[in-house]
């Protein structure tokens, strides 16, 4: 457990992704099976302990403080773990063997509730203040110390000397404690074999184009285009046994769409968007978003709001990974899988003929702006399917962005370089007299205007909140967004979706940018 | 705090130290610390007491005794013939070699301070806070290591613990750090080498400590270092959320005042009947209190921030 807390530490307290990156590969070399691999799965989320919730700690520290002595700490600390571990009463116990992190975790796992109180309080007892906040963080879950399982993976891949590729093609069909996994990392054994049937594979994402430099250089022959559909991106696993769909993160999602569970067969891995509405026509995102986060939606809402994917890639098909073929070839294999498995619920993404990039400008000031369609999808035909965002492969085409005039309210430091700058803007519109924020952005602009910006904030600071700032309210900032919705998050009542900071219009008067009220009207 | 007649003052902290004062009662140390701070002419009139001898003002006796916080700190005993009232100033009862050591003076009223009255305060030896930066350097004598401490006790206490454990290199200090530095090598604390950071380049600090106040870490004045190592000596760091919110990298958790359980310990070693709580979390130790049946109020006063 020592080891482990040391680097739960050690991971909240680095800021740069590179020293994380260092000290996880550090760990992975130092540390035995198999506590190397339970502590990764605890990092990545992949494993959980069962039963134990912040109840059994505030049972657990009655015990042991005055409880009122402990609310009042609490209420100071505001975190449950941090408060435990801290005022937990330093006892001089001998400490005979260290425990194992696998040793603990079976331990707590194999027993009653009752035994686990002992077990926990025995080793709490033990322990210093960051093995115990280690404990409780690895009990009730959520270490919040900034690390993606990206970041994880990539880890594994350096010290591994591996592709980072072939980690992610297999890590979704690993199971921890990884033992197969650090075998073929360290040269001991082949890569694992894993059963594709029954896992999420890494979705491969897009690059959004820059219509002056990537035009020049890419030939149009070389790439097909598609409409960029607005709803969420899905992945489709299916034999004969087992149909699940899958979000984008790899979060299974089956249980909210039984109507499209119901209604696929086959043996393969389709990657589409899942949308909402009648005969593959799409309704707008907020239909969808009606059937979202809903773990068991009624009759009535599949009926009123039927939903389907437009597919637009497969990657495995009877077994067979399709990966390393060329798009050209997998959308030919796609559409003949589709007429041996029709189902109502499965459409094509159908492909776009254009001549040059001129006439595809055309195609996409048509489709978004006649039938508001969120851009195009432009995807090299020779492309292998790979996890991530890889360079030159696919792009995004979006619609033109649209925009406001703001007002900036409050500006917060950023993080790692960014630590001693103020880069994080929160901005407002006018409403009657006062200023309501909208939204936040931290990027859209250069490092020398950051620098002005910084300098501006610096300079005209009327209140101080912790790490943020109020400043006066005078410098209009033109926002660059894709789109608008209502939303409750901010007080405006509108949430901007993509904002970010198109021109600071140093020049212009707060009292020329735009009305909440004429923003309404204008959108809604 | 207002500018008053007759002032009697514990330590020099701004918090504590103000100008304008007509007449100034204080230990020589804070007198002097005063004068460097805001210059000769920040009271009227200043009269040095030393530690341990009682002066008589109106029929009550005032003694001094050091708080162990600061060079100079001092707790007030005030005495008639029936009756002793201590007010600690700020105090801590841990060892600390860059000041005076404090000592216990027993009481019938106590008036305590609570910065840290929560007993989730339960500071670590410094000592073995202070390996945790030369156990950084070990592994990396590359980066620049920047120590965020304030610059009169925190600073020079932090650069002691250095000396103490071994690190006999320059330290680098910035410009505000730099006076109160020579203040206490003059009374006799050994600092060693000292320098001012001034006009270097970043590459000159590559391996090198830095101690410079903990507004500097977020100011524009941090950018001169590429890629630093953020430190921060002071005993809120010992709350995680709190340290990674202001950005540090390494927390120390070095603290000038008594955590939770020095402050239960000084209200039991005191003999007192009665405490007054300000200065921090009153409510806890005022709970604490009476829960060991010691009456207890808290005393709201004129206040000060957070250390």
């Amino acid at each position: 457990m020592k080891t482990f807390s040391s680097l739960l530490e050690k991971l909240l307290f680095t800021p740069s992704r590179n020293r994380k990156k260092s000290a996880l590969k550090e760990y992975i070399a130092n540390t035995p099976d198999p506590d190397r691999g339970y502590a990764l799965a605890a990092i990545t989320g992949d494993f959980k302990v069962k039963n134990i919730t912040a109840s059994f700690y505030h049972e657990l520290i009655k015990d042991q403080v005055d409880y009122e002595l402990f609310k009042m700490s609490y209420d100071y600390v505001g975190d449950l773990a941090e408060t435990i571990s801290l005022i937990w009463p330093v006892k001089s116990v001998k400490i005979q063997d260290e425990l194992s992190l696998h040793a603990f975790i079976n331990l707590i796992n194999e027993n009653s509730k009752s035994e686990q109180k002992k077990i926990i309080l025995d080793l709490m007892n033990k322990s210093n203040a960051n093995e115990r906040w280690s404990i409780i963080k690895l009990t009730t879950g959520g270490f919040r110390i900034g690390v993606s399982a990206k970041l994880v993976k990539l880890a594994l891949a350096e010290y591994g000397n591996k592709n980072i590729e072939d980690i992610e093609r297999i890590w979704h069909g690993l199971s921890y404690p990884y033992l197969n996994l650090f075998e073929w990392l360290e040269n001991k054994s082949f890569k694992p074999k894993i059963k594709f049937s029954d896992m999420f594979h890494p979705m491969m994402l897009a690059h959004p184009i820059n219509e002056e430099k990537d035009f020049n250089k890419l030939k149009p022959s070389d790439f097909f285009a598609e409409l960029k559909w607005d709803g969420i991106r899905v992945q489709l696993v299916l034999d004969y046994k087992n149909k699940k769909v899958y979000s984008r993160t790899g979060d299974e999602i089956s249980q909210s769409f039984p109507d499209i569970v119901s209604n696929i067969n086959g043996n393969a891995v389709l990657d589409g968007e899942l949308l909402v509405g009648r005969k593959f026509e799409a309704l707008p995102f907020n239909f969808l978003q009606k059937r979202l986060n809903r773990k068991k939606p009624s009759k009535k809402i599949i009926n009123e709001i039927p939903a389907f994917v437009k597919l637009y890639d497969i990657l495995f098909e009877n077994g067979n990974d399709l990966r390393d073929l060329p798009l050209s070839k997998r959308r030919y294999i796609l559409s003949n899988w589709l007429k041996l498995n029709p189902s109502e619920c499965l459409d094509i993404s159908k492909i776009i003929d254009f001549k040059d990039w001129n006439d595809l400008k055309q195609i996409k000031i048509e489709s978004t702006e006649k039938f508001n369609q969120e851009g195009l999808m432009i995807k090299s035909k020779n492309s292998v399917y790979l996890s991530g965002r890889p360079r030159g492969l696919w792009f995004k085409w979006k619609k033109n962005p649209l925009f406001l005039d703001t007002i900036l309210m409050y500006a917060q430091r950023g993080h790692g370089k960014r630590s001693s700058y103020y880069s994080d803007f929160t901005f407002g519109v006018l409403n009657d007299n006062a200023i309501v924020p909208i939204g936040k952005a931290y990027f859209g602009f250069t490092n020398e205007e950051l620098k002005k910006l910084d300098n501006w904030v610096r300079k005209n600071t009327i209140n101080r909140f912790g790490p943020v700032r109020e400043v006066k309210k005078e410098l209009v900032l033109e926002i660059a967004f894709d789109s608008i919705n209502e939303s409750k998050r901010h007080k405006s009542g509108l949430a901007l979706r993509f904002p970010r900071i198109h021109r600071i219009r140093w020049d212009k008067p707060t009292n020329e940018t735009d009305y909440l009220k004429d923003i309404k009207k204008a959108f809604f | 705090m207002m500018a008053v007649e007759n002032a009697i003052i514990t330590h020099g902290h701004a918090d504590h130290a103000r100008i304008g004062h007509q007449n100034v009662l204080a230990t020589q140390n804070t007198i002097d610390i005063m004068k460097i701070r805001y210059g000769d002419k920040c009271a009227g009139s200043f009269q040095s007491i030393e530690y341990h001898k009682p002066l008589k003002i109106n029929n009550l006796n005032f003694t001094f005794f050091p708080a162990g916080h600061i060079l100079g700190s001092a707790q007030i005993l005030i005495e008639t013939k029936n009756s002793r009232l201590l007010i600690t100033g700020d105090y801590k009862t841990s060892p600390d070699s860059s000041c005076q050591s404090y000592e216990l003076v027993e009481c019938d009223q106590l008036i305590t301070e609570a910065t840290f009255g929560l007993p989730v305060f339960q500071h670590p030896k410094p000592e073995n806070e202070i390996k945790k930066i030369l156990k950084a350097f070990e592994k990396n004598d590359t980066k620049t290591y920047i120590i965020g401490a304030y610059a009169l006790g925190k600073s020079q206490r932090v650069i002691k613990l250095l000396r103490d454990a071994g690190y006999d290199e320059t330290i680098y200090l910035h410009g505000s750090q730099l006076k109160i530095c020579d203040y206490y090598i003059s009374q006799g604390i050994n600092l060693g080498n000292l320098e001012p950071v001034s006009y270097k380049k970043s590459e000159d600090f590559e391996g090198k400590i830095v101690i410079a106040p903990p507004s500097a870490l977020k100011d524009k004045w941090s950018r001169r270092f590429s890629d630093p190592v953020i430190c921060y000596a002071s005993g809120w760091m010992s709350i995680k959320q709190r340290a990674k919110q202001s950005l540090v990298e390494i927390p120390l958790i070095i603290s000038d005042h008594c955590d939770w359980n020095e402050l239960i310990t000084t209200i039991k070693s005191c003999k007192t009947k009665s405490v007054w709580v300000t200065h921090g979390r009153e409510d806890a130790l005022v709970h604490w209190c009476k829960s060991n049946n010691i009456n207890a109020e808290p005393l709201y006063m004129q206040g000060r921030e957070e250390e």
